[in-house]
């Protein structure tokens, strides 16, 4: 069973990760918006961290992460089986 | 090409059951406007756009829909999760049992399955990015009807959510097709 902090560490990891999306969205169509790109660069930096922390307590988000042996990506939970 | 990364984009959580509401979200797992259509319809779209803004626009826009696409699918996975035939039966998916058993399907509400004629492509960006400024305001009301139709708390702030997005949506395809125009007409076509 998962742990409550892990929980906790991924609706953050959710947070940053659609601020940064929503930016993007915008810098798409409004690619010269300095203050808009500067605030994505800073929450990307924020996300990594978060994710790295994560995958460091929780194991692999992605296929491309780092993992110790055995190979933890497939573990249990998957997203459609967390209470968030 | 894309990488999985698990986690949803917004939370997804029932709170208790509403089976009537997991029959009613199909309309946004395979209906016409649902987040598949919408994900099939801009990542296809996309190779004839004629400008970087409208080219990044629909990959990230079709590629945001998945991930709605995924928010639906776990609603509806919790709703029906370890329900029985019976219950099934009795909130009107006994047709979606018989076939699917508590297996998701891309169908609609009705239990019609997903066509790729629900979307078109016409190689016209401009005729195209009406279609998807139609297609945003199609899910939003959409949305606004399946809120209307239940009390469950946890499903009412995901969809108030997911609701919230096509707004955003529109308003970016609305920029990009303003983009687009500029384009057009700088280009001179005669």
């Amino acid at each position: 069973m998962y742990k409550p902090e892990m929980v906790k560490l991924l609706r953050e990891i959710q947070a940053v990760d659609f601020a940064i999306y929503e930016l993007a969205l915008f810098l798409n169509t409004h690619p010269n918006d300095r203050k808009a790109l500067e605030d994505h660069n800073t929450l990307v930096t924020r996300s990594r961290q978060l994710k790295a922390q994560y995958e460091d307590r929780f194991g692999p988000l992605r296929l491309d992460s780092i993992s110790k042996y055995p190979y933890q990506y497939i573990n249990d939970p998957w997203p459609w089986e967390i209470e968030y | 090409m894309w990488y999985y990364e698990k986690k949803l984009q917004y939370p997804a959580n029932v709170s208790g059951p509403d089976l009537a509401m997991a029959k009613y979200l199909y309309a946004q797992y395979g209906g016409p406007d649902s987040e598949l259509s919408a994900a099939v319809r801009y990542l296809t779209q996309r190779y004839t756009m004629p400008i970087p803004q409208a080219k990044a626009t629909l990959t990230d826009i079709g590629t945001e829909e998945l991930a709605h696409w995924e928010i639906i699918g776990t609603l509806i996975y919790k709703l029906t999760d370890g329900v029985s035939p019976e219950q099934m039966r009795a909130a009107g998916l006994g047709d979606h049992f018989a076939q699917h058993d508590n297996a998701l399907y891309p169908h609609d509400a009705a239990g019609v399955p997903w066509t790729a004629a629900y979307i078109q492509a016409t190689g016209d960006p401009i005729a195209d990015l009406h279609e998807d400024l139609a297609a945003e305001q199609k899910a939003r009301v959409t949305y606004e009807h399946l809120i209307s139709m239940t009390n469950n708390a946890g499903v009412i702030e995901t969809l108030s959510f997911l609701r919230e997005r096509e707004i955003v949506h529109f308003q970016r395809f609305g920029e990009t097709l303003m983009l687009v125009k500029d384009y057009m007409n700088r280009k001179h076509i005669f």
